[in-house]
């Protein structure tokens, strides 16, 4: 979930209301956000970086509101106070209009067919006679910024460039060029540099260093020219020092680079409709125009408003209220959905605007709906579903198993499914090709690498950590382990384990034989070749030569036990003699 | 005397004295040390309501070993005066004696003795008066008879300061009568023994009484571990509330039933590999419903059933990749597909309790692989408020009965809720689960007629235990490093209370 910062001070200017923390964190719960931490800058820098660095920070209050990962409408202060204000009904939502310049033609971003193999989309606009302050400033980069961290993931998808729109000169191009031949001034540099410079520069930049795989290893890195050839950007890794917006300027030309254009347009639509409040015609967009490699042109911000029809009754019964149409279409326009009856039955016709992208079903409106209701104002019901319980055979089996293996002296250890290769191979004494292991492909420490094969290790490695534990330690354990198997349809199976370990001054072979003895009887297989069950001796490098047996049911092996060998021992840093039993359970279902 | 004979000579003074005997009065009387016949006592105390003992303790004044001395043989200032002949007797001389320093500057500050310093021969002692008194001494005689009253408590802190006298606190015992008193001493019985129940002599034995307040012997047992305990729990919950078990044996899943069946996108962070286990072998699912997937591409990259859709490449590739599953929820896409698959609808209630697994930074309540519970209702009709109805029902199993719901984005239900429920320790709302509606996006693809609403609720399984056993770090709960004090410790659970 993205993480907001404001200002308290100027987000309650900006509410023309003042709260109490406790009042705020209440009007947040109800719309679905959340105050997370209370805060100042002095703080955070004191927190991270030590108190010394902190001397001189701003303690202005902070509140840090996390914001669901769907609202990129709520992702910057001007959009938190319209949606908040809006909810209050102390504001109509705007209406967000895209215009035509005043004179003259469109600005124009051409796209060059090179583009299409690295990253082939891109809209633009124009914020006209905009009035910048710091804080509006700041707010400015912050939502690019938060933007490119959330839906245009870490800006793989969507790369977002704002430019001073008076310090270059369209029609703009969009094209794709070899590292070495671009070149430029980028921002806040003092000199130009050529891509391939740019890339192993920003290789040590806390920030830019984690776009640069995106274009990395391409032969072509994206840019965009004015017409006199000035470089406004390098998507999605850096602007050009030229057209860098300052507090001065007036007019903004606002473009995005994508590889996927639904994102673009939506990222698009969000800067401009949450920044265009500062223009001299507020919520007003200029259009700018795309021309594509095959002529075709296209005029952005979209800024599309799409209209539902939905009846008053399909909120009623998904939510469980009964509230009038009127209602229920006043719910809506609260949150930004301005709604109005349409007098055919109970029918609403819902206006979507270009802001509320996450609007995409019928059922996003209803929950819309549901949370201006008030979800806490929603009546308790008891549904009349009907339903007989059962349990999963395997989960009882193992239930009732546990009890009894409790009742008969051994405890309950509870492991990791994932373990390291080492775990289930070398320090078992077998080769990791034998296992049958599924591995891992991104493990971050070998504690990762592989879905252990056996419950053996992890009963092994409890042993270690509990050696200081007075003797004899009697653990078990029942659980899955999984095996790869081309039957089923993802390659891989689990299978559920019985596992038993015994830990003493003498081996105690008896006791864990004793201890299937007993899980046999409590399974109801007779000791007995043929129908029930027998052990014979067998050959395992896990166990020490000549006291290992594998385990027979009905003919078939379902595990083996025995007096482990010394080296496992060793290897998992256990000092005295041990005895094992691991078997499969699922053939007793 | 043997310890026998003491005992019982002991209890014949008990039984001849009016009211009882002073144990130190007792013991000057037979002669033995007072901590013998104190030792004595204990041992009949042991002895059930034979006699009654009461600790007295007393102050009295004693002589020291150099008061003791003086006592005997006078005052060094008295010695002195008496060791000096009427010719005198040369200060050197004096000196040598063992109280002379002590005696000499006592006697001459007494003005009991006078010093010729220009004799010949050097200094010379002679008496100053005829007789002298030696009070020192008579006062400590008195002490020394028990008198002690007669003196002054100036006179008794000049002694005491000269440490001649010391004061001295002296415990005894008053001994009386128990209401079982004999004077013949039976040795009480420890046990219960077979010949004592066959012959009947129980009835006359006297047994020595238990010590309560002693533990018992730990029994020797299995424990089962407290994390599994409470997935016990949960299970009987969703039990008793008629959900029905989904089989989760199934820990390595395609990203397609985990993710895409669920409507998130391709591009969604959680199937990232930061968020997600991907698996190398077997890298690839390779079975899928193939009208279904189709159904599933098409809703992602084109809408239908009501929705925009994502409008993106929805790309199989990435459907197949194999992964550890990111939660439960991925058996319940199977499930409710496969629910769909039925010739007709039959309403459903599923619950699962088992490991998922997240690839994410591990902290103090962080692991990369966890329990999750879940439960589903599939039914028509089904609206928010009996989700809140049967999460407040399950809530109330588990001793929760304020909750409070705050809107939520989760990419396969909407709407989303999460459930707060209030702490009455921390005086606060804290998270206790999350919930919602599956989206129609996510259902009609599967096959589900149109007014089947799938409601929702999961939580982790370790947070509960944690708070249940006040545990603070997950690694004591959970995996090899457990502490297995901790599991032989703990107790029933009963989530309820």
């Amino acid at each position: 979930m993205p993480t907001v910062g404001v200002k308290r001070d100027l987000l309650f200017k900006a509410l023309g209301k003042t709260y109490t923390d406790e009042e705020f964190d209440e009007l947040c719960f109800e719309y679905g956000l959340e105050l997370d931490e209370i805060t100042s800058e002095k703080e955070i820098i004191s927190r991270e970086q030590g108190d010394s660095k902190a001397s001189g920070a701003s303690d202005v209050i902070l509140y840090k509101i996390d914001v669901p990962a769907n609202r990129y409408d709520l992702l910057c202060l001007e959009g938190l106070v319209r949606g908040l204000q809006v909810f209050k009904n102390k504001l109509e939502a705007p209406r967000y209009r895209r215009v035509s310049p005043l004179s003259g033609e469109p600005q124009k971003l051409i796209i060059t067919e090179e583009t299409v193999a690295v990253r082939p989309h891109a809209v633009a606009a124009v914020l006209r006679n905009i009035t910048f302050t710091q804080e509006r400033y700041d707010s400015f980069i912050e939502l690019q910024e938060k933007l490119h961290q959330n839906i245009c993931r870490k800006r793989s998808l969507v790369a977002i460039g704002t430019h001073d729109l008076d310090t270059v000169s369209g029609p703009f191009t969009y094209t794709a060029k070899p590292p070495a031949e671009i070149s430029f001034k980028p921002l806040n540099q003092t000199k130009e540099y050529t891509a391939t410079q740019l890339m192993s520069l920003y290789k040590t930049d806390s920030h830019l260093r984690h776009y640069l795989h995106i274009i990395e290893d391409k032969p072509l890195y994206p840019v965009i020219y004015d017409s006199n050839g000035i470089v406004l950007s390098m998507p999605p890794i850096i602007n050009g020092d030229h057209s860098k917006i300052t507090l001065k300027t007036k007019n903004v030309f606002v473009e995005c680079t994508a590889t996927d254009l639904t994102k673009a347009k939506i990222v698009l639509d969000m800067m401009v409709t949450m920044f265009s409040e500062y223009c001299s015609q507020p919520f007003t967009v200029e259009e700018a125009e795309v021309v594509y490699p095959d002529g075709k042109t296209c005029k952005y911000p979209e800024l599309a408003y799409r209209k539902e029809k939905l009846s008053s009754d399909f909120v009623n019964r998904k939510v469980g209220i009964n509230e009038s149409t009127e209602t229920i279409a006043r719910l809506l326009t609260k949150m930004c959905l301005r709604s109005e009856v349409t007098g055919v039955g109970d029918e609403i016709e819902v206006e979507i605007p270009p802001t509320r992208s996450d609007v995409i079903h019928a059922c996003d409106i209803m929950e819309d709906a549901a949370m201006a209701y008030g979800f806490n104002n929603i009546p308790y019901t008891t549904p009349r579903t009907y339903t007989v319980a059962n349990q999963f055979p395997l989960n009882k089996l193992t239930e009732l198993l546990r009890q009894d293996l409790a009742a008969a002296g051994f405890t309950e250890a509870l492991n990791f499914a994932l373990c390291s290769t080492e775990d289930i191979s070398d320090k078992l004494g077998k080769k990791i090709s034998e296992t049958r292991a599924v591995h891992i492909a991104n493990p971050k420490t070998v504690e990762f690498q592989v879905a252990r094969t056996t419950l053996l290790p992890g009963l092994l490695k409890t042993l270690a950590a509990n050696r200081k534990m007075p003797l004899p330690l009697k653990l078990f354990e029942i659980s899955d382990v999984v095996l790869k198997d081309d039957t089923k349809d993802v390659g891989a199976r689990n299978s559920r384990r019985f596992c038993a370990v015994y830990y003493n001054k003498s081996p105690g072979f008896e006791v864990i034989h004793g201890l299937l003895d007993r899980t046999m009887q409590l399974l109801e297989v007779k000791s007995q070749r043929g129908d029930g069950y027998h052990i014979q001796a067998a050959e395992d490098s896990t166990f020490f030569p000549g006291r290992c047996a594998e385990i027979f049911v009905g003919g078939k092996s379902v595990g083996r036990l025995g007096v482990l060998h010394p080296d496992v021992i060793t290897r998992f840093e256990l000092t005295m003699p041990c005895s094992a039993v691991e078997m499969d359970i699922e053939p007793f279902l | 005397m043997s310890d026998a004979g003491l005992l019982e000579t002991l209890l014949r003074r008990i039984e001849a004295a009016d009211g009882g005997v002073d144990s130190l009065e007792t013991a000057s009387i037979l002669g033995v040390d007072h901590q013998v016949l104190v030792g004595a006592v204990k041992s009949l105390l042991a002895l059930e309501d034979l006699i009654s003992a009461e600790l007295r303790s007393s102050k009295h004044w004693e002589l020291s070993g150099e008061g003791t001395e003086i006592a005997e043989q006078g005052s060094h200032e008295a010695r002195v005066f008496s060791s000096i002949p009427p010719e005198g007797l040369p200060q050197s001389e004096l000196m040598k004696l063992s109280f002379g320093k002590i005696g000499f500057s006592k006697a001459m500050s007494n003005k009991w003795i006078k010093v010729d310093k220009t004799h010949e021969g050097g200094p010379r002692i002679f008496r100053s008066v005829e007789n002298i008194e030696d009070q020192v001494r008579d006062k400590l005689l008195l002490v020394q008879k028990g008198n002690t009253s007669q003196l002054e408590e100036k006179e008794k802190n000049e002694l005491k300061k000269r440490k001649l006298l010391s004061e001295v606190t002296v415990k005894s015992y008053w001994i009386t009568k128990g209401s079982c008193f004999s004077t013949t001493i039976t040795k009480p019985e420890t046990e219960l023994t077979p010949e004592m129940i066959a012959n009947g002599s129980w009835k006359e034995k006297k047994f020595k009484p238990y010590n309560f307040e002693a533990l018992g012997v730990a029994p020797d047992c299995g424990h089962l571990h407290p994390l599994m305990k409470v997935r016990t729990q949960f299970r009987q919950i969703f039990l008793e509330m008629g959900f029905t078990e989904m089989p989760t044996n199934n820990f390595i899943e395609s990203s397609f039933w985990n993710f895409d069946s669920l409507f998130q996108p391709q591009q969604h962070p959680a199937r990232d590999a930061h968020d997600t286990f991907f698996i190398s072998d077997p890298a690839l699912a390779h079975e899928f419903p193939l009208e279904y997937l189709e159904r599933v591409k098409k809703i992602h990259s084109e809408g239908g059933y009501g929705s925009q859709g994502y409008k993106y490449d929805w790309k199989i590739e990435e459907a197949q990749k194999n992964i550890l599953r990111t939660h439960t929820t991925a058996v319940s896409a199977r499930m409710l597909y496969k629910l769909a698959q039925q010739e007709k609808f039959t309403p459903v209630k599923y619950f699962s309790i088992d490991r998922v697994f997240r690839n994410e930074t591990l902290d103090a309540t962080h692991l990369a692989e966890f329990h999750q519970i879940e439960g589903v209702v599939a039914d028509r009709g089904l609206t928010l408020g009996d989700l809140m109805g049967i999460l407040h029902q399950f809530f109330t199993k588990l001793g929760i009965t304020k909750l409070r719901f705050k809107p939520a984005y989760n990419p396969y239900t909407e709407p989303s809720m999460e459930v707060f429920s209030y702490h009455e320790g921390l005086k606060k709302w804290v998270e206790v689960g999350n919930s919602g509606v599956f989206r129609p996006e996510m259902l009609l693809p599967m096959g589900l007629p149109e007014d089947v609403t799938v409601i929702a609720w999961g939580l982790s399984l370790e947070r509960p235990t944690m708070i249940k056993y006040g545990i603070n770090n997950i690694r004591e709960l959970v995996g090899h490093k457990v502490n297995l004090q901790m599991v032989y410790d703990g107790p029933i659970c009963r989530l309820e209370s």
